[in-house]
C-alpha cells in the first residue's frame, strides 16, 4: 500500500510527461497550410510587420546608405572582422550539431584569419578556398529534432519561426565574445557587428526595397521567403527525396490548383 | 563507311518525317514524341544563362536590357503556363479572352520584375553543373557567383509539356518563383476586390 501511491503518482507524472511531450511534437509537426505555412499568430506578426517597416523606412534604410559611402576596402575589412568574431559561435554550435568537419573547418578559419589575416581584418580563409559554415542555435535545434513551429516576426530582427527566436535568444545569450571580451571590447564587437550589418542591408538595397515596399503584400512576402530560404538552409529541399518537400509546383498537372 | 551512309539516311529520313509533321501541324501536339532528356534541360539552362550574360553585361540602357529580357523569357520559358499557375483559382473564372491578356500582360509584368533582379547580376557569372529527372520534369542546377560574395544555388525546372523544352521555375537559395509570384499575384488581386480587368490593366504599368 505505502509503495503504491508513489508509485501511482510516477506513473502519472511519467504520462503526464509523455503527453506533453506528445502535443509539443504535435505542435512542431504543425498544422501547416497548403503551403507549408503555419501561422496562427498573423494579426501579431503583421502589426510587428508594420513597426519593423516604419524602423526600417526611418532608420535602417537612411543608416544603411551612410554605410553604403564608407570605402569599400573598409568596409569588407569590418565584415571579415564581424565574420571573424561570429566563429566562436558557430564553433560552439557545429560542436552541439556534432559537425565536426564544420567544427574543423570554423576552427580552422579563425585560427588562420587571426594569424595571417591582421587579426581578423583580411579573410585569407575564403581566399585559400576556406569557406565558412555559419550557423546558428536555431540550426541546432533542428538537428536535435526540434520542429520549426509557428512562424513569427520579431521586433526589430525580423522574419522568424518559434524554434529559430529561442535559438537567437540562446546564441545572443551564450555568446562567446561577449562573455569573453571586456566591456569595450565587447562594445566595440557589437557596434561592428551591426555596421556588419547595416552593409548587407546596403549590398542587397535593391531585392529588399523592392520587396518591402514594392509587393503586394510585403508580410507575406517576406514571410514565404524566409520560410523558403531557412527551410532550404537547413538542408530540408535537397537530397534524394527534394522534390516531394521543396514546394514543387507542377503547373501542368492541374493548372487551376492553389 | 556503308553503315554511314545508312545512318545519313535513316536520319535524313527522319528529318524528311519531322518536317513533314510539323507541317502538318502535329509537332505543336501537346506531347511530343521526342521525349526531354536531361542533356536538352541542360542545354536550354545553358542557352538561356549565355543569352542572359550577353544581356547584364551589353552595356545597354535599362530600357533595351528589360526588352531584350521580355524576349528572353517568352524564348526559353512558358510564361503562359506560369501566368496561368500564378493566377490560382481565379483562373478557373476567367473568359479565354481575358486569360490570354492576362498572359501578355504578366509576360511584361515578369521580364521587368525579373529583369531588375538579373541585372544584380553584372559582373558575375551563372554555371551550369547538372541536371537530373524528378518526377515529371527536369531540374537543372547552377551556380551563381557574383563578386564579392559566396557563391549561391540557382535550379531551374525545365519541361517538354507544352510541346517544347521550356522552363517553368527559377529557385534561388530555396525561395521560389512560381510560390512568390501566387503570393504576390492574389494580393494585387485582392487589392483589386477580385476584379480580373483591373489588375490586367495594372499589370502594365508594374
Amino acid at each position: 500500500m505505502g509503495l503504491n501511491i508513489p508509485f501511482k503518482s510516477w506513473l502519472a507524472l511519467r504520462i503526464s510527461a509523455l503527453l506533453m511531450a506528445g502535443s509539443l511534437v504535435a505542435a512542431c509537426a504543425a498544422p501547416t497550410g497548403p503551403d507549408g505555412i503555419d501561422d496562427p499568430f498573423e494579426p501579431a506578426n503583421r502589426s510587428v510587420h508594420a513597426f519593423n517597416k516604419g524602423v526600417d523606412r526611418a532608420l535602417v534604410r537612411p543608416a544603411s546608405k551612410g554605410v553604403g559611402i564608407v570605402p569599400e576596402p573598409v568596409r569588407r575589412g569590418i565584415d571579415n572582422v564581424a565574420d571573424t568574431l561570429s566563429l566562436p559561435g558557430d564553433i560552439a554550435n557545429n560542436l552541439l550539431q556534432l559537425r565536426l568537419v564544420d567544427a574543423g573547418q570554423n576552427t580552422l578559419r579563425l585560427g588562420v584569419n587571426l594569424t595571417f589575416g591582421l587579426a581578423g581584418l583580411l579573410d585569407v580563409s575564403s581566399e585559400l578556398g576556406l569557406q565558412g559554415a555559419p550557423t546558428d542555435f536555431g540550426e541546432t535545434l533542428h538537428v536535435w529534432g526540434v520542429g520549426e513551429g509557428p512562424y513569427l516576426e520579431l521586433p526589430l530582427s525580423g522574419p522568424s519561426t518559434a524554434r529559430d527566436a529561442v535559438g537567437l535568444i540562446v546564441d545572443t545569450a551564450l555568446d562567446p565574445v561577449g562573455r569573453v571580451l571586456p566591456v569595450r571590447e565587447a562594445n566595440a564587437a557589437r557596434a561592428i557587428r551591426l555596421f556588419s550589418r547595416l552593409g548587407d542591408r546596403n549590398r542587397f538595397a535593391d531585392t529588399v526595397d523592392s520587396l518591402l515596399y514594392d509587393s503586394a503584400d510585403s508580410y507575406a512576402q517576406a514571410r514565404l521567403l524566409y520560410l523558403q530560404n531557412r527551410r532550404f538552409q537547413l538542408g530540408q529541399t535537397t537530397g534524394a527525396d527534394a522534390a516531394s518537400n521543396d514546394g514543387f509546383i507542377d503547373p501542368y498537372e492541374d493548372p487551376y490548383a492553389q | 563507311m556503308p553503315s554511314d551512309v545508312s545512318r545519313d539516311l535513316t536520319l535524313s529520313r527522319r528529318s524528311f518525317a519531322l518536317a513533314l509533321l510539323s507541317a502538318a501541324g502535329l509537332a505543336a501536339l501537346p506531347r511530343p514524341a521526342l521525349a526531354l532528356t536531361a542533356d536538352a534541360a541542360k542545354a536550354l539552362v545553358d542557352k538561356t544563362v549565355a543569352d542572359i550574360n550577353g544581356i547584364i553585361n551589353s552595356g545597354k540602357s535599362e530600357g533595351a536590357m528589360l526588352k531584350d529580357f521580355e524576349r528572353l523569357f517568352t524564348r526559353y520559358a512558358d510564361v503562359p503556363t506560369i501566368a496561368r499557375s500564378v493566377l490560382g483559382t481565379a483562373a478557373r473564372s476567367a473568359s479565354n479572352g481575358q486569360l490570354s491578356a492576362y498572359s501578355k500582360a504578366f509576360q511584361g509584368y515578369i521580364s521587368r520584375k525579373y529583369g531588375r533582379r538579373f541585372r544584380e547580376f553584372q559582373g558575375g557569372r551563372i554555371d551550369v553543373a547538372e541536371a537530373r529527372a524528378v518526377k515529371s520534369y527536369f531540374e537543372v542546377i547552377s551556380t551563381a557567383r557574383l563578386p564579392g560574395d559566396a557563391p549561391f544555388e540557382v535550379r531551374w525546372h525545365v519541361s517538354d509539356k507544352s510541346g517544347k523544352s521550356l522552363f517553368f521555375n527559377i529557385i534561388i537559395e530555396g525561395v521560389n518563383m512560381l510560390a512568390s509570384e501566387r503570393t504576390e499575384m492574389g494580393a494585387l488581386l485582392d487589392q483589386r476586390g477580385g476584379d480580373l480587368d483591373r489588375l490586367i490593366a495594372d499589370l502594365k504599368s508594374l
